[in-house]
């Protein structure tokens, strides 16, 4: 997994609330056995005036200029400014793919649901819960602002604004921290308790025997 | 100190905890469909790891198989593709039990994990696929997982977890004729929202739940997560232990004696504290149909689509102004004057044999109304099919118009060839109502089997408390 240490980048709004892991990558995009690629069809219905299909010359597609990725000024945009419960529904990783794929560091929003939230921290993705006041400010300041860019900074836990003035701390599990900031996958880190998962194992297997027939 | 539902499963499962909190959690189940499955398969070969406890793994093939001509196979290279990798990952790796496409028990994952007994009270489940809270009605631990923890879980038998908090819902008192546990769900998710159970592992107790099937627990439990809430749970009584005997992965023998006296042990003790409290009468429950794009935008039967003007929450009245545009309905609409153009009755929510009953009682000896272009009936397993054809329902179905089709998720998420067109409106029994779930452009109601199976006669939504 790719560290996530400090990240200064172009902000784009999406603002709308309860956006879904649907919207974020429709279902016929999960047909795929890969884990990349997915970049070109997040939020695909939104983005495009077709109806996208795997296979299609994304390029070729014609854009809807409403959506806000189509416009200009947010074209490169690594950090998404979103509202509540965002990534609401179905647990597909395709949704955090996507997002990364695109280009997507980081989301903030006033909250997210659980699964996606936990996704994100295995994609090198940073989602960062900040108040509803602190989430209206950005909003405005972003779309006031053409070029709008944050640094955040994880191993201080903050969020800075262009001019430094402001400094926003967030909060982040120590765990899902040191794994972020070292890159590391967590499946290496488990595998050190391995004994415990054996004693523990061996155990179980003895007090009910019939989850193991 | 007494403890929750939710603490004895988390106490019984912690391997390991972290200074900050964070547990390593044993995974007794793990349930596999193909969908999420491949990236994970694939990162514990490149990574040369071996599966942990293979014999934990239940398999089965459901979201992307075609529900009718299954002679010809699946036709939608991708998709047949991504099959066929599941298939190959079986064979190369193992399983305690795959029931691949064309095997006559294959079905839904979160149906015939149940059905075949591999889901057990005191287990931790885990499934690349959120509606995983459907076995929490066996009083499991029962949540969905991204594809990095399905590879977690090949290769540790271990999640990486912290702790929830604890909801308690309780519905007390008797349900009226016409209301059902889909109802329930969705009146839940209607007061609290469907982020009301964020962070939570909800327990659902009281009288009415008590006094639901297993089945209409499932349906439950299953839409735990349109509320925000990973798992949902029902502590073991009578009816859970009556459901599970003689399922064939259930203990037998000396076993089984030994499993019910620790299943008994499955309930919040007297006194035990929940950090969020929600109480409902079940006397207030009626039929309810979603007029929205998210499952918590719901009215009951017998009332009106809102009208955002009302709504003093700016970032609320906007996405109901933004969802009536997508469903184009106006406000103050009558549910009963929505027209329909398709039903779909299937899903992990409510494809079980009681829902079929249900529905099929509804339209014994009518007729689909005209309007109606598809009314599909989907069972949720092979052996669901099996069994409703051996009473003669599928004659019901057929006889009043309904098309009767293979097992599998079908038109809940529309990846294989079942779906609306664009602009189609559906009366749905399944859990999502986002905007472009069941098809790109469709336009779905969710409801329970009676009122799906009803509205297919009617061409529109009816209230089934006086249907005849």
């Amino acid at each position: 997994m790719e560290k996530f240490t400090l990240l200064n980048g172009l902000v784009a709004p999406l603002d709308r609330a309860n956006v879904d892991t649907d919207a974020i990558i429709p279902k016929q995009f999960l047909k795929s056995i890969k884990r990349s690629g997915f970049g070109p069809n997040l939020f695909d219905a939104w983005r495009y005036q077709d109806v996208g299909e795997p296979g299609m010359d994304n390029a070729r597609r014609p854009l809807n200029p409403d959506f806000v990725l189509n416009q200009p000024r947010y074209k490169g945009a690594s950090i998404l400014l979103a509202r509540k419960n965002f990534g609401c529904g179905s647990s597909r990783e395709h949704a955090p793919w996507a997002l990364a794929d695109y280009g997507f560091r980081a989301v903030i929003a006033p909250s997210f649901a659980d699964i996606f939230y936990n996704n994100c921290f295995k994609n090198g993705l940073l989602p960062i819960v900040l108040s509803e006041l602190r989430i209206d400010h950005l909003f405005n300041e972003v779309n006031a602002f053409p070029g709008y860019k944050l640094t955040v900074d994880l191993e201080r836990q903050m969020v800075i604004t262009p001019d430094g003035a402001t400094q926003i701390a967030f909060e982040v599990d120590a765990h899902r921290k040191f794994c972020l900031l070292n890159g590391f996958d967590d499946i290496g880190l488990s595998l050190r308790q391995a004994d415990k998962i054996r004693a523990f194992e061996a155990r179980r297997r003895i007090e009910q025997p019939w989850l193991f027939g | 100190m007494p403890q929750t539902l939710y603490d004895k499963l988390w106490a019984n499962h912690v391997v390991h905890v972290e200074d900050d909190g964070t547990a390593l959690l044993y995974i007794d189940r793990h349930l596999v469909h193909e969908v999420t499955s491949p990236q994970a398969f694939e990162g514990l070969r490149l990574a040369g790891r071996k599966p942990w406890r293979i014999d934990s793994v239940v398999a089965t093939a459901d979201h992307n198989t075609p529900t009718t001509d299954w002679s010809e196979g699946i036709k939608d290279p991708i998709s047949r593709l991504q099959v066929e990798t599941l298939d190959a990952n079986i064979r190369q790796y193992g399983a305690k039990a795959y029931f691949p496409f064309l095997d006559q028990r294959q079905g839904i994952v979160h149906v015939i994990g149940p059905e075949q007994g591999a889901t057990l009270p005191g287990m931790t489940v885990v499934c690349g696929d959120s509606h995983t809270s459907t076995h929490g009605a066996f009083a499991c631990l029962a949540h969905g997982i991204g594809t990095s923890e399905v590879e977690h879980v090949l290769a540790t038998q271990c999640l990486v977890q912290k702790k929830m908090q604890n909801m308690l819902v309780t519905v007390d008192g008797p349900l009226a004729r016409g209301v059902t546990a889909k109802d329930i769900a969705l009146v839940i998710i209607g007061r609290i929202g469907t982020a009301g159970g964020t962070g939570c592992a909800v327990e659902f107790a009281g009288s009415s739940i008590r006094a639901l099937s297993m089945e209409g627990r499932m349906t439950l439990c299953n839409m735990a997560i349109e509320a925000g809430a990973r798992a949902g749970m029902v502590a073991v009584d009578e009816v859970t232990v009556a459901y599970l005997k003689g399922r064939p992965f259930a203990p037998t023998g000396e076993n089984w004696n030994r499993a019910v006296a620790h299943w008994r042990t499955l309930v919040s003790d007297t006194g035990a504290q929940f950090d969020r409290v929600v109480r409902l009468d079940a006397r207030d429950i009626r039929p309810q149909v979603t007029w929205g794009t998210s499952p918590e935008m719901v009215v009951a039967v017998d009332e009106r689509v809102p009208d955002p003007d009302k709504e003093k929450d700016p970032t609320r009245r906007e996405g109901m102004e933004r969802a009536l545009i997508y469903m184009n309905l106006k406000p103050n609409t009558r549910i009963e004057d929505i027209r329909l153009d398709k039903v779909f009755i299937g899903s992990c929510t409510n494809s079980r044999i009681e829902d079929l009953r249900a529905a099929a009682a509804m339209v014994r000896g009518k007729r689909v109304a005209s309007n109606i272009r598809l009314a599909l009936v989907v069972p949720g397993s092979g052996l669901v099919k099996a069994q409703a054809e051996q009473e003669g329902l599928d004659r019901v179905f057929r006889d009043s118009g309904f098309e009767w089709r293979e097992p599998g998720c079908s038109m809940c998420l529309a990846m294989n060839a079942d779906r609306l067109e664009p602009g189609e409106r559906c009366a749905s029994t399944s859990n999502r109502n986002f905007e472009g779930r069941q098809g790109a452009g469709g336009r779905t109601h969710l409801v329970s089997p009676e009122m799906a199976a009803a509205a297919a006669i009617a061409g529109h939504f009816v209230d089934i408390r006086s249907w005849r």
